[in-house]
């Protein structure tokens, strides 16, 4: 059968142009080919990478933001509590303070209010015995008025005298 | 609506056909029924030829060069000048295209005395001219593809450049990197060209007129070519692995020793893979080809025999012909496809890492 015997010429120029165009094809085009094609399929994927962890980033980004502002929220509450606490502290405070003032300005008063009584009393101590003196000073020149009288109170006490001793 | 109409101008074709038939039949009786030799014409476009047939024509071929070494030497001439069984004298040696009777029916045999001896033979003849004009093509389509790659990268082509693409990353993504994993990128230049000059062969095949035309794929000697170098790329780059397998495969001892039954079985499968490589790809667009040829001779066949049958045959012959055209672009696809997939199996069974039986088993003790 003629089909079936390969025929010497065909195979001979059959291995020299394959193999021409493999070694030109292998040299010159798959190279650039196949780096272009594996590059762009690289670089699509990265896109979608890409994408895909900005879409998630800006997921995150909103909920982030939420979370911030809620954050922002509570310690807003947070700061205007204590504020108000602080407030009532300093009133609190501010009210023993002076508390604590009057009293020391009504101790004071205290004390020298007592002072100023018993140099009054002394005051009054002292006036008294001088009136009592100058009375009984009086009494005694009044009774004394007569000579028998004072001698009779010498003579007394001079017994006086000589008894104590 | 449309289907309607198709069968409806078929049948009209058919019967215009059949009555111009019979016209010319009752006009000239009874000449054509002896040309006709079937066997003849199908052998002849299925083989080669020294020259190119022209379209309409029967007599006139486009010369192509006969280059012989011969007994005293080199030879080149025109092929014209064998043609119709003339003669020719190059030089101190006479030439002719062996006839009917010769032993080289339709080669280019040099006239000894009265002996017919075949020289080396390194004619461009049909099938070797639609070979490179093959390379030029496949050349040109895939430097064309590179340059756009070297200046758009990261860019997808488009239109006709992107057809082509297609058929590279349905190559290289779908057979070559699955298949051969971390060597595709060694291999995929040698599989990714056998594609290519496949498919275009192929479809340069289903061309009736000049750049086409020629049988090469369901030529024994191209497919055998490529298979050799398919075999070639196997086992020169096959790893010890794949050689151990052959030589000493892990069967019982019984089976290799004295007795080395399995790598006798073994070596003989190295040899028909490529066979049927080869054998695949020649019979499938043989067979392609001769089906058309076939469906195209029954118009005449039949318009021997009876004018109006012959009208009636043209219109079906025609039909199953477009048809069975349709299929073999298709066919050539596959069977482009097929060979490169297969060639890719073959490298990579070859390329197999040794570890990776254990490991599996590995998986399952571990499961």
């Amino acid at each position: 059968m003629e089909l079936f015997t390969p025929d010497f010429g065909l195979v001979f120029w059959m291995f020299v142009a394959f193999g021409i165009l493999f070694l030109a094809l292998w040299k010159f085009a798959w190279p650039a080919i196949l780096k272009g094609v594996d590059d762009r399929a690289e670089f699509i994927d990265k896109g979608v990478e890409y994408a895909q962890a900005a879409k998630e980033q800006l997921d995150n980004a909103r909920t982030e933001a939420e979370s911030y502002i809620n954050e922002a929220r509570r310690q807003q509450a947070e700061m205007l509590r204590e504020a108000e606490k602080m407030q009532t502290q300093i009133i609190e405070q501010a009210r023993s303070a002076a508390q604590v003032e009057a009293q020391k300005v009504m101790d004071n008063a205290k004390l020298q209010i007592q002072q100023q009584q018993k140099e009054a009393q002394q005051q009054f101590r002292n006036q008294v015995s001088n009136f009592a003196i100058e009375i009984a000073g009086k009494i005694v020149h009044n009774q004394l008025q007569s000579d028998n009288a004072q001698n009779a109170l010498v003579d007394a006490m001079l017994d006086e005298i000589e008894k104590n001793n | 609506m449309t289907n309607l109409r198709t069968i409806l101008t078929a049948l009209i074709v058919a019967m215009i056909t059949s009555l111009t038939a019979t016209a010319t039949s009752s006009a000239e009786p009874e000449s054509a029924d002896s040309g006709i030799n079937p066997k003849e014409i199908i052998f002849e476009h299925l083989g080669d030829g020294y020259g190119w047939e022209v379209p309409f024509n029967h007599h006139h071929r486009i010369p192509l060069p006969v280059i012989v070494w011969a007994s005293d030497g080199l030879h080149c001439f025109s092929s014209a000048r064998l043609s119709h069984g003339q003669e020719y004298a190059d030089g101190n040696c006479l030439f002719r295209i062996g006839g009917e009777d010769s032993a080289y029916k339709g080669k280019v045999v040099e006239v000894v005395g009265n002996e017919e001896i075949r020289p080396w033979d390194f004619s461009i003849t049909k099938n070797v001219c639609a070979l490179f004009i093959t390379v030029l093509l496949v050349c040109g389509l895939l430097f064309w593809l590179a340059s756009y790659h070297r200046k758009h990268p990261y860019k997808a082509p488009r239109k006709g450049l992107g057809a082509i693409e297609v058929c590279v990353t349905f190559v290289y993504d779908g057979v070559v990197k699955p298949i051969l994993g971390p060597n595709a990128k060694r291999f995929a230049p040698y599989l990714m060209t056998v594609f290519f000059f496949i498919l275009v062969m192929n479809l340069l095949g289903l061309i009736v007129i000049f750049p086409g035309g020629a049988n090469l794929t369901g030529n024994i000697a191209v497919t055998m070519v490529l298979a050799i170098c398919t075999f070639l790329a196997t086992n020169l780059f096959a790893n010890r692995h794949y050689w151990k397998e052959i030589f000493w495969p892990e069967v019982p001892l019984w089976l290799k020793a004295p007795l080395p039954i399995m790598p006798v079985i073994e070596i003989f499968g190295m040899f028909t893979k490529p066979a049927a490589l080869t054998v695949r790809l020649f019979a499938n667009m043989m067979g392609g080809h001769m089906i058309v040829i076939t469906l195209t001779l029954l118009i005449f066949i039949f318009s021997a025999i009876n004018p109006v049958a012959g009208g009636a045959a043209t219109v079906v012959s025609l039909i199953f012909s477009i048809f069975m055209l349709l299929i073999d672009v298709l066919v050539s696809f596959i069977q482009a496809y097929v060979f490169t997939m297969l060639s890719t199996i073959f490298i990579g069974l070859a390329n197999e890492e040794h570890h990776s039986h254990e490991d599996k088993e590995e998986k399952q003790v571990t499961e």
